[in-house]
């Protein structure tokens, strides 16, 4: 079977996209994939949009950017952010994305514009990430709530991403360790239930 | 085992491996993980290879330089304007060749990502007559440098490593090889090599001049130059760098029924272009930046040679390449099922919470109003972020240390107030010598230095400025009762507009040290900042 995942990750520079991109690297080294993730450095990590390109094959990568129309999902830790991204998305490909706005400019859209424009695709999983983390009792694991809501599209395996949370993690502690994996499971359940 | 890096750092792993005793720099993005990777290596640090970051990007080549003419291997790593800043040394350099491989580093960033223009540093490459390497991707990155060294010491000349935004800040897997021992110390053979004066000069250049042949023949049978064979002969494709990524993404496994030219080695192969030439109909140029190749290849009347590329239109003229424009220019339809919703905002760069560059365009801007001639003459770096809404503080931004030296040249022209806002490390790379040329001439002017302790938008690294600003602008001549330190917070506000207000009305040159840690810093370092705080002026 081949393996050929393209997925743009996007958010505000500050919000740590790059932990989700750092996991999903990780986890298709351990299956001996190949891999290629661009990320934005500099300026617009200053609270502007920041976006990441990962794509994962069993097969040589060549861009490190994706062609438009090309993604398989988006996953975004900020509604707005998910839109912007929306022509590189491939004809039903998947949106998830935080539904908290990150309001650091002074005309910040309608949230319901921004919701209505997201349900009006197909496969959307438009979740709360931040309080399912929060209710876990780690603010901070926002990331790993969508990351496991996007997890069973992805091809690899759960056990590739315990792995590489844990791998990720492992200077924090065990304590640290688990409740990232319990927020990358809760994420999991949601987006089961949700795309059932 | 694939270790996964930036394309900075499998070019910062290949320079260890190659055995430098040295890295120099100054941060600037796309270039800066260059340099931390090895401040962070274990093995660098083992080996003691020298790391910290130097007051700007002259100062970091000469003192690669310096560490060439004790025959060890030196790296200089920089943006592409920085470049521009060093770029006396380096073409001298060139002319006296190096003793150690010395091997320059320069980030370019075409769409300007972090950057105020897309300079293309082959250019420069070509201008000093050295050789020129591209890598496409960290592989490349990582065995590219380690050639680069070799290639510095087999022809006695500097080497330029070109990157791109996009090659520094993607990772992919990488496989590392072996370790290339350090240069003991070994002087010059030759004792008149480094000195150049005219007489000597003229002897280094002609070897210069004799050699270009012996450079060419190197990268035409260089093995990062590749030549694939196609068998559709309707186009011939040079792909430089990255651009080849680009190019094989449209095609199924990478299998392009066309001739290809890759080329990360120049001068350019000259023989591999010239059998393009013969067998293909038309040849396009895919180059990220400027079209270097295309031009170097056109016909200046364009009669005979079919060529196109940025010039002809085909591609871009400006902006980065990436795999949709390529595909553009091979005639294939690129599918795009959604368009940019008209909901979606763009959402510019700008302060962190809590940043001290905040409260000090208050104070600036009420002085505004005040004055309707005030002029703001702003720098490189966080502060430039003044110049968008809602400070709009800032009229001018043009590169590092030309806020001082603009504001006297308008304060000559009959400009006032004219204030000039830079921050420490800026300060530090490139305004103190302008403050200089104010100094001596008593030119009315403001200079307030927004002094964050850190080079902030790269990442906070440490400034040379810190703790070292009161005495620096007293040794350069200003006034004690003119130099004043303020603290930029609201509190403060209106003592602040005060003492900036009094400045601006002094018939002379003032200096005000705007004084709050980034909130990116460290507590420890921020506590160690409290310690210059104490400082006083007289």
């Amino acid at each position: 079977m081949r393996t050929k995942t393209n997925i743009i990750l996007a958010g505000v520079g500050g919000q740590g996209i790059l932990t989700i991109a750092a996991i999903l690297d990780t986890a298709a080294l351990d299956n001996n994939l190949n891999v290629k993730q661009s990320e934005v450095h500099g300026m617009s990590q200053r609270g502007g949009a920041v976006q990441s390109h990962v794509r994962i094959s069993d097969k040589p990568i060549y861009s490190d950017l994706i062609p438009q129309g090309k993604a398989d999902m988006i996953i975004s830790v900020e509604p707005m952010e998910l839109l912007r991204y929306l022509p590189f998305l491939k004809k039903d490909g998947y949106l998830i994305t935080d539904s908290n706005p990150f309001e650091n400019i002074s005309n910040y859209p309608e949230l319901e514009t921004l919701y209505n424009e997201i349900k009006s695709h197909k496969n959307h999983i438009l979740i709360d990430a931040m309080k399912i983390a929060k209710d876990l009792g780690n603010s901070k694991a926002t990331n790993m709530v969508l990351l496991g809501a996007a997890s069973s599209l992805i091809p690899l395996s759960d056990e590739s991403f315990q792995k590489a949370i844990a791998t990720l993690f492992e200077r924090k502690g065990e304590r640290i360790v688990a409740k990232n994996i319990e927020a990358y499971l809760k994420g999991k359940e949601i987006a089961t239930e949700l795309v059932s | 085992m694939k270790k996964l890096l930036l394309g900075n750092e499998a070019l910062a792993q290949g320079a260890i491996d190659a055995g430098i005793s040295g890295v120099y720099a100054y941060p600037g993005t796309p270039s800066t993980e260059i340099t931390e990777y090895i401040q962070k290596s274990k093995i660098a640090q083992e080996l003691k290879i020298h790391s910290s970051w130097s007051v700007n990007e002259k100062t970091a080549m000469e003192a690669a330089l310096g560490m060439s003419y004790a025959g060890k291997k030196a790296m200089v790593v920089m943006k592409h304007v920085g470049l521009n800043v060093a770029a006396d040394v380096f073409m001298n350099m060139s002319v006296s060749g190096i003793n150690g491989g010395l091997v320059v580093v320069v980030a370019d960033d075409p769409s300007m990502h972090s950057s105020q223009n897309e300079q293309d540093s082959r250019y420069y490459g070509k201008f000093a007559m050295i050789p020129i390497l591209e890598p496409s991707n960290q592989q490349e990155c990582y065995e590219i440098t380690k050639y680069a060294f070799e290639l510095s010491e087999e022809l006695g000349l500097p080497v330029l490593i070109r990157m791109v935004t996009r090659l520094s800040h993607s990772r992919a897997g990488v496989v590392t090889g072996e370790k290339v021992a350090q240069n003991n110390i070994h002087l010059p053979k030759l004792s008149t090599q480094f000195q150049l004066i005219p007489m000597h000069a003229r002897g280094r250049y002609q070897h210069l001049v004799d050699i270009q042949p012996d450079m060419l023949e190197i990268s035409e049978n260089s093995n990062f130059n590749t030549f694939h064979e196609g068998t559709n002969t309707t186009i011939g494709i040079i792909a430089s760098g990255i651009a080849y990524n680009y190019l094989m993404e449209n095609f199924e496994d990478g299998e392009c029924p066309y001739p290809v030219l890759k080329i990360s080695q120049y001068p350019m192969p000259k023989t591999t272009i010239k059998q393009l030439f013969d067998t293909c109909e038309k040849i396009l140029v895919l180059e990220d930046g400027y079209p270097f190749i295309e031009e170097g290849i056109s016909d200046f009347l364009g009669e005979k040679r079919n060529v196109i590329g940025r010039l002809s239109g085909d591609i871009p003229r400006v902006g980065e390449l990436n795999p949709d424009n390529i595909a553009n220019a091979l005639g294939f339809d690129i599918v795009i099922n959604e368009n940019l919703p008209e909901v979606v905002l763009g959402r510019p760069p700008q302060l962190c919470v809590g940043c001290g560059h905040n409260d000090l365009f208050n104070a600036i801007n009420a002085l505004k109003n005040e004055s309707e001639t005030q002029q703001v003459f702003g720098d490189i770096g966080c502060s430039a972020l003044g110049v968008l809404s809602p400070y709009e503080s800032i009229n001018t931004l043009i590169e590092m240390g030309s806020s001082i030296t603009m504001a006297k040249g308008s304060s000559d022209a009959g400009i006032h107030p004219a204030i000039a806002l830079i921050g420490d490390s800026t300060f530090t790379h490139s305004g103190m010598t302008g403050l200089l040329d104010a100094v001596i001439e008593k030119t009315p002017i403001t200079v307030i230095i927004s002094d964050n302790s850190a080079i902030a938008m790269t990442g906070a690294q440490d400034s040379a400025a810190s703790g070292r600003l009161i005495s620096i602008c007293k040794g350069l001549g200003i006034e004690e009762n003119h130099l004043k330190v303020i603290t930029p917070l609201h509190k403060n506000l209106q003592e602040n507009i005060d003492v900036i207000r009094e400045e601006i009305n002094y018939n002379g040159v003032s200096v005000i040290i705007s004084q709050r840690p980034c909130v990116q810093l460290p507590k420890e370092k921020k506590d160690k900042l409290k310690e210059y705080k104490n400082v006083s002026i007289n």
